[in-house]
């Protein structure tokens, strides 16, 4: 039996990228880059449900590996998005690149199949690192943001680890069960999950930093580190209503920032807020629909927004440029990445026949069977407009729109089929969504086509198509961009250090001059009456010294007489 | 990343796809396609949630209308936040 040999599917692929390096070395790069990710995708599927492995450390329970329903959806759609990002990304020069990424992969399967708080933590922060590296190996242009972006994880991870030290202190266990926010230490681990979900007041290191990266990083960062959050939140904080008003805002904010955008990629980090709040949403409706809406949602928003990226990616890597008001008219010469864009884009939007269909109105249906009508009202329209700001918007503007003039080639094979990949699975899952179905945490009896709902659907989102082609004028692209909050600390923020630290730096120079002034101010003093010329120091004369012992002779024999 | 071929937009032959003839022929179909799915609503009886959403053309006019109003509620908030891309290089 070999029932006994467990390994972990997040370590394998951590491992991976540890000896990527060396592999690539010996020629091994391309199957070192395939094989891993293939692995542990086998793992996440066939690994049996239960509390796989345990361990003591430090005097803690810790369960490093265990695996149920929620675990395996989560840890599957890393796994293959790991595999169809790194086919992607066989041409990428950068090796530290491809390492990272499979690190930061690893770690979000770990994260998914963690039993314990303390093993979240440690995958999350691992994550926190590889990301990092992934965003900075795009360059120089990438550092400054590259920085930022780790500033704010290390936010997180400060706030997540506060609240897990808490909760262990207050209950003595360790277990990641649902969570309810009675302490503060549950709400300080309901913040740390809430930054990297890209929640506000800080969703904006999302936008900052991803669209810095590389062609094929920006493809990965889409996947991993929202998407960790979104499942650590289904498990912790399941039916948490204020996860409702922070998703809502969460969409909100995507749309209308995306509306204004005119960088491809930006507009895509954008949806990513949009499409996550859809998610955060369905956790805090919290029924057992809802929460399945969530979980669906995240296994197809994963496909489709990697497959928009990819898109996006190679029109980037074979034109240098990312902003629509450079671009257009590129179907003339890259037809099939900009269907694979078109597909994305439909999936995106719900589209009926595409995975979104079958994901998002779970989450809808979720909030009208609980009778949210505002939550049920917003959902609806965030739906549609969904279809106008990247469902036409980003193949109009890339593809179509005016004609750039430019004729760039398609990318290179290995580009496309990970392309085509994604593309069969957007609309396999749309048609046939049973396998999809099966993998979620609760028995599902939703039926997502009926004549009913696809007919709504599609008025939806082609009414919003007709309003996208009539406001045309308003939408043309600008060489703007929109101010966010970090702006705060891109702008203020440097500022107030750069005067902080001149003043005290400052009253620090003064003090230390002052210090350096008494003591020479002493020094000299001392030196002045002891040093080698000074009165008490200085070697004198025998005739003065016969002399004053006369002067002290006489004076004493005077004073005798008195 | 490759800098690519490029030709002159205002001598590069049209394609079928942006005549205007095609473009004319593109909105008509569009808008029947539309009408139709307006006037499928007489034959399907939708279980509503709420009661609006279950009358005739509800996803049409509701998704035009949040298209106009969030397109707008973009401009209003572009009108305080736009800065050219170049503002934080300087």
């Amino acid at each position: 039996m070999i029932a006994s040999l467990v390994l972990s599917p997040g370590l394998v692929l951590i491992a991976g990228g540890l000896m990527l390096p060396l592999l690539a070395r010996i020629g091994l790069r391309s199957v070192a880059l395939l094989a891993f990710p293939a692995l542990a995708l086998v793992l996440a599927l066939a690994l049996p449900d239960g509390v796989l492995v345990t361990s003591r450390f430090l005097g803690l329970d810790l369960v490093p590996l265990k695996m149920d329903a929620t675990s395996r959806v989560f840890a599957t759609v890393f796994a293959l998005m790991s595999f169809a990002g790194s086919l992607y990304a066989l041409n990428q020069k950068s090796t530290i690149e491809l390492a990272s990424a499979h690190v930061y992969a690893g770690s979000a399967i770990g994260v998914a199949t963690a039993g314990d708080l303390v093993t979240v933590f440690i995958y999350w922060e691992a994550m926190a690192l590889a990301s990092t590296l992934v965003i900075l190996s795009a360059g120089t242009k990438a550092h400054a943001s590259g920085i930022r972006y780790a500033g704010i994880h290390m936010l997180g991870g400060v706030l997540l680890m506060a609240g897990i030290a808490g909760e262990i202190a207050a209950t003595g266990s360790t277990a990641f069960t649902a969570l309810d926010l009675s302490t503060v230490p549950r709400m300080l681990i309901l913040s740390g999950f809430l930054v990297n979900v890209a929640a506000p007041p800080l969703s904006a290191w999302l936008p900052d930093a991803y669209p810095t990266s590389s062609w094929s990083g920006m493809v990965v960062l889409s996947a991993f580190t929202t998407k960790t959050a979104v499942y650590v939140l289904l498990r912790g904080f399941p039916g948490t209503e204020l996860l409702i008003p922070i998703g809502l805002f969460m969409i909100f904010y995507g749309i209308i920032y995306a509306i204004l955008e005119n960088d491809m990629r930006r507009i895509l980090a954008y949806s990513i807020v949009n499409q996550v709040g859809f998610m955060v949403t369905g956790i805090g409706i919290g029924t057992e629909l809802a929460l399945n809406g969530a979980a669906a949602h995240a296994f197809t928003h994963i496909i489709y927004k990697a497959l928009l990226l990819m898109s996006a990616g190679s029109v980037l890597l074979m034109t240098g440029r990312s902003k629509c008001t450079d671009l257009g008219g590129l179907y003339r010469t890259m037809p099939l990445t900009a269907v694979c864009g078109i597909v994305g884009a439909l999936a995106m939007s719900s589209f009926p026949w595409t995975s979104g269909f079958v994901s998002k109105s779970m989450i809808s249906d979720a909030a009208g069977r609980e009778h949210l009508a505002v939550v049920w009202f917003l959902l609806a329209a965030a739906s549609a407009s969904a279809f106008l700001y990247v469902g036409i918007k980003f193949p109009w503007f890339v593809f179509f729109q005016k004609d750039s003039g430019l004729r760039p080639e398609e990318p290179p094979l290995n580009m496309r089929v990970a392309m085509i990949l994604l593309a069969a699975i957007c609309i396999g899952l749309g048609v046939y969504p049973d396998p999809l179905y099966a993998m979620l945490p609760y028995p599902v009896a939703y039926v997502p086509y009926t004549v009913s709902h696809v007919v709504n659907q599609l008025q939806l989102l082609l009414f919003s198509g007709l309003a996208f082609f009539l406001m045309l004028p308003l939408l043309e692209r600008t060489l703007t961009i929109t101010l966010d909050v970090d702006w705060l600390w891109r702008r203020p923020g440097p500022w107030v250090a750069g005067v902080l630290d001149r003043y005290s730096g400052l009253t620090w120079e003064k003090l230390v001059d002052q210090v350096i002034a008494i003591s020479t101010q002493l020094y000299k003093l001392l030196y002045r009456h002891h040093g080698p010329d000074g009165l008490f120091g200085r070697s004198w004369p025998t005739g003065t010294m016969a002399f004053w012992t006369t002067v002290m002779l006489g004076t004493v024999m005077i004073l005798s007489y008195l | 990343m490759i800098e690519p071929k490029r030709v002159d937009p205002a001598t590069a032959p049209k394609p079928w796809l942006e005549r205007p003839a095609t473009i004319r022929m593109l909105w008509v179909v569009s808008g029947v396609i539309l009408a139709g799915l307006v006037l499928a609503d007489l034959a399907i009886e939708h279980h509503s949630h709420f009661g609006v959403d279950g009358t005739m053309g509800f996803g049409a006019w509701y998704g035009f209308a949040a298209c106009v109003v969030l397109v707008l509620a973009a401009k209003a908030l572009g009108l305080l936040l736009k800065k050219p891309d170049s503002y934080y290089d300087r």
